[in-house]
């Protein structure tokens, strides 16, 4: 498959960054700001919109930016798998532009200027992990995420946050240094280049490499990328729901996590290889490792009454459905689990945005207070269930694409085990969702003290972000075509 | 290693170290402080770009030294006047003409008594720096090497903090009982090779034993230079003493002369030695990057924190010389170039802090970012670097030193893991406090931004940490030939049979 120079790839990577730098320079006039992020966001999502006939055709679009050493370059590509990544980060950039400028108005939050650069910067980061041609760009790009997003997670500069922020920092860049950075030297040291292979079969390492260092390679490239969510490095996820509410939404269900798991995908199927790693058996124990994040997470979001803690959890489990779907090798649970990054980002971002229109509407946080909150707020409540149904895995909703997917390669690969997993985690994720559900359309009102105003909506740029979302999940569930055959792409 | 045949027309070297002389020697005529330090500015900038030639008209497809000048001395001992760049010195005597503007940008306000004499000593610094580099003379290396010390001591004692007299005396003592034992080396030498020649000392190796004593005596000195642990001690206490400039100075180009003297002279010259005595370097230079960096994750004083970042930094230096491989040896190489202008820049953010609250306190700095956001990107960027972020510097530095220890053992590499994550860990936590951290201080009220002098003497730096960053091809392109042939002389012994191989 030959490559083909594309400088859309570069102003892709452009946008946000000269959007941050566009924000920033304007400073405390809020409309020109939003209209900067909006601008750039839109931007963003033209540009990766405009790249998809090309992979669609199955071209292979790159952009080379610096040579730094022999087999050692910053250099940018686009493929299926980065499109569907990059497509769903930059579509719901967009919408958060709209949901971030009503909540941080609504709540009248400090240094919205700051909010806005940071954001759009890890988006640049984001977008640079999506488009990486080797894992050097994707380490730098990993590392860019982790540090702008620091500040926005340290946002309300409290005890709470600076501690939660701090945590964050430490296990992102300590996983990154601690696991990454020798992992990545010794491959370049074992295989010469670090540039990704052009398919997931074959990978970039020498053939004669032992099965000890491929073992430890792989185990440090699993849990370096600690920004997967795998347990036990997860809690700095949990922690980092201090931040604002959209930053909870785009970054932590959409693009900072996904960046984790999108770059543990790129890495087994691009550096190690499905050869590989089928050959020294590191497959089926990855996918079991992942299984005790998905039903542990389940079980820990379960106790939670914390909405925003239990959407943490929720998360923390469903992103190792992506790598469990990648290590089961079978095509079926690849793409089943690949097309999970588009399908939970949408739902994910929905139930966030409806987490954060309450808190805008109303200022409760506990699951416990929101009894008979649905027949004040309809719509966000029509919306939270639409997208808890997706997480549980019911058809139409997007999920259930995923399940169907994921169940159907566990069975290709014989691995009963796997199945019961997926079983079991859907029970668990009806058993958390279903009672914030039930909670808001029948669980009884809080008391209330009567001066306070009778529950509404909130305003319109929240709901109408949420409602699309929600409704684009439906559409992905039963449509799901639009995704899957981008994923095909990669199997092919 | 040959010297050139035919020297150069003209004396580009000792133009070179000689104008800073008489800079300083004009600067004694020169009346009122505003015309010193612009005389002093423009002397050190028209040095500056005039060694930028040196780069041009350098050949980096050989090993041989270039640009050479000799002259007869003292004939009575066989002591030569002897000049020369090779790939090894070439980018150190770049960095030190062009660190020294910045130097005296940075000392623009912050020396209020005794200016010309300050100034004096800077450039009668830079001319001894430069000599260091270029001396292909045994003795004549030996005196610029002294005459670095006293200015030096001077700048620290002088112009210092309230310890200056005591960071001042240490620094002397140290450093001068390690010159005693580089002297003992040298005419060690001069007995055995019958001339203070270094080429000469490299082309005929001594025996075993007599390599091991003279490596002993040069490693000694040299590892008090660079510091390697445990014989750091002096350092953080000159650098909390010395002036902006003085600490600017020390950590780009002194600190450099450690690891230079083992690359000019215990590598080539003492072979044996260093195979014999690199594992016991490798594990200093290992503790040195832990203990550096465990230090560094301790102090609250900002320039005690950059300084035993220096002591971590230089450790990956030493390390990938004695890994003795190529990468390390050019890793480190580079890694030295990145500790100059990264770590030289940091000493010049924290002396612009100082300057603005006369206090170097994390706790008191927490929160200026807000003050000065211009300053905070300058900042971030430097603490970036230092701590290897990948598009700057000393990621390639680090990256290049990494895959050094990975080819000697994985074990070694490993080791310096917890290093690596040190350095994140120290520098994100004063990045942290600096730019963002803390509730409001009053003490921050009314503090100005970087003012344009203050700019220019950040922002060359800056361009270099993302040159290297991104396109380090010119920097390591002028190394690879001597690198390749100081590894040939290195591992010569080997090929002699002398050496047994682990």
């Amino acid at each position: 498959m030959e490559a083909t120079t594309d400088i859309r790839l570069l102003l892709a990577i452009l946008a946000p960054l000269l959007g941050a730098a566009a924000v920033m320079a304007a400073g405390n006039r809020p409309n020109l700001r939003e209209s900067c992020s909006l601008l750039s966001a839109l931007s963003l999502f033209g540009l990766v919109a405009s790249l998809l006939p090309a992979v669609q055709a199955g071209q292979r679009l790159v952009y080379p930016l610096f040579h730094l050493l022999p087999g050692l370059s910053v250099a940018l590509r686009v493929d299926a798998l980065a499109m569907v990544f990059a497509l769903s980060a930059s579509f719901l950039w967009v919408l958060t532009v709209f949901y971030s400028a009503g909540y941080m108005r609504g709540l009248n939050e400090h240094a919205q200027t700051r909010f806005s650069a940071c954001f759009a910067l890890a988006l640049f980061g984001a977008v640079g992990c999506a488009f990486a041609d080797n894992l050097l760009t994707l380490y730098l790009f990993y590392e860019i995420v982790s540090l702008c997003t620091y500040p926005l997670v340290a946002h309300h500069q409290d005890e709470e946050s600076y501690a939660g922020a701090r945590k964050y920092l430490v296990y992102l860049t300590g996983t990154a240094k601690a696991l990454l950075l020798p992992a990545m030297v010794l491959i370049y040291v074992v295989a010469g280049t670090l540039d990704f292979a052009t398919d997931i079969r074959g990978g970039i390492l020498p053939p004669d490499l032992s099965r000890g260092v491929t073992t430890a390679l792989y185990v440090a490239c699993l849990l370096g990328f600690a920004k997967n969510g795998v347990m036990p490095l997860h809690s700095w996820l949990p922690s980092a729901m201090v931040a604002p509410t959209p930053v909870s939404a785009l970054l932590h269900a959409v693009a900072v996590v996904k960046v984790g798991v999108f770059s543990t995908v790129r890495v087994m199927l691009y550096v190690f290889g499905a050869d590989r790693i089928e050959a020294w058996n590191l497959g089926l124990p990855t996918a079991y490792f992942v299984s005790i994040t998905i039903l542990v997470a389940s079980i820990v979001a379960l106790s939670k009454d914390n909405l925003k803690a239990r959407l943490a959890y929720s998360t923390v489990s469903q992103l190792s459905y992506i790598i469990l779907g990648v290590a089961l090798l079978k095509p079926a649970a690849i793409a089943g689990g690949i097309v999970h990054i588009a399908n939970h980002a949408f739902s994910k971002i929905t139930l966030f945005f409806c987490a954060g229109a309450i808190y805008v509407a109303t200022h409760r946080k506990s699951i416990s207070e929101l009894g008979g909150l649905g027949r004040a707020m309809p719509f966000t409540f029509t919306a939270f269930a639409l997208a808890s149904l997706s997480m549980i895995g019911a058809p139409p909703v997007a999920g259930f694409v995923t399940k169907w997917y994921l169940l159907n390669g566990a069975w290709d690969a014989g691995a009963v085990g796997i199945m019961v997993v997926l079983l079991a985690s859907t029970l668990l994720n009806a058993a958390y969702f279903a009672p914030v559900v039930y909670q808001g359309f029948f669980g009884p009102p809080a008391s209330e003290p009567a001066s306070s105003p009778s529950p509404a909506e909130a305003p319109w740029t929240l709901v109408v972000p949420l409602c699309l979302t929600a409704l684009i999940s439906v559409a992905i569930g039963i449509y799901p075509n639009f995704f899957m055959s981008l994923v095909q792409g990669i199997l092919r | 290693m040959s010297v050139s045949s035919s020297p150069d027309a003209f004396p580009w070297l000792s133009v070179l170290i000689f104008s800073p002389l008489v800079a300083a020697g004009i600067m004694a005529f020169l009346r009122g402080e505003r015309l010193q330090r612009a005389w002093a500015l423009v002397a050190t900038l028209v040095v500056a770009l005039g060694s930028l030639p040196l780069y041009w008209r350098f050949d980096p497809t050989t090993a041989a030294f270039q640009f050479v000048e000799h002259a007869s001395w003292i004939p009575a001992l066989k002591v030569n006047y002897t000049l020369g760049l090779d790939g090894i010195s070439l980018l150190l005597v770049l960095l030190t003409t062009m660190v020294m503007p910045l130097c005296v940008l940075a000392s623009w306000r912050y020396i209020e008594t005794r200016l010309r004499e300050f100034l004096v000593c800077l450039l009668v610094m830079e001319s001894a720096m430069v000599g260091v580099f270029c001396a292909l003379d045994g003795i004549l290396f030996f005196v610029f090497w002294e005459a670095m010390l006293i200015p030096m001591s001077l700048l620290i004692g002088v112009w210092g903090g309230p310890r200056r007299i005591y960071a001042a005396l240490k620094f002397f003592i140290y450093t001068m009982s390690g010159s005693v034992l580089l002297l003992v080396a040298l005419i060690a030498l001069r007995l055995h090779v019958g001339s203070f020649h270094i080429p000469d000392m490299m082309a005929r190796p001594g025996s075993g034993v007599f390599q091991c004593w003279v490596f002993l005596a040069f490693a000694l000195s040299f590892a008090i230079k660079v510091p390697m642990f445990p014989f750091h001690t002096w350092l953080p206490a000159a650098h909390v003493e010395a002036p902006t400039a003085g600490s600017v100075l020390l950590a780009s180009i002194l600190l450099k002369m450690g690891t230079y003297g083992f690359l000019r002279f215990c590598l080539p010259i003492t072979p044996y030695g260093t195979q014999v005595f690199m594992p016991y370097l490798l594990g200093l230079s290992v503790a040195a990057i832990t203990y550096g960096g465990f230090a560094a994750l301790a102090q609250n004083d900002l320039k005690k924190l950059v300084a035993y970042s220096s002591v971590a930094h230089m450790g990956f230096a030493t390390l990938g010389i004695f890994v003795l491989n190529e990468a390390g040896i050019e890793g480190a190489l580079l890694q030295m170039i990145n500790h100059g202008v990264t770590t030289g820049a940091l000493f010049i953010a924290v002396g612009i802090i100082y300057e603005r609250l006369h206090t170097r306190e994390l706790a008191r700095v927490a929160g200026l970012g807000k003050h000065m956001p211009v300053f905070a990107t300058f900042l971030g960027v430097f603490s970036l670097s230092s701590l290897a972020f990948p598009g700057t510097n000393s990621f390639i530095g680090e990256f290049l030193v990494l895959k050094s220890a990975f080819l000697y053992s994985p074990a070694l590499a490993l080791c310096l893991v917890p290093g690596v994550v040190l350095a994140a860990a120290y520098m994100l936590r004063m990045l942290q406090r600096v730019a963002y951290g803390g509730p409001a201080n009053p003490h921050h009220a009314g503090v100005k931004d970087l003012g344009f002098r203050e700019t220019m003497s950040l922002a060359p730096l800056l361009v270099f940490v993302f040159w290297i960053g991104l396109h380090p091809e010119p920097f390591l392109r002028v190394m690879h030939a001597s690198v390749r042939h100081l590894l040939a002389q290195a591992n010569g012994a080997a090929a002699h049979g002398v050496f047994v191989s682990p």
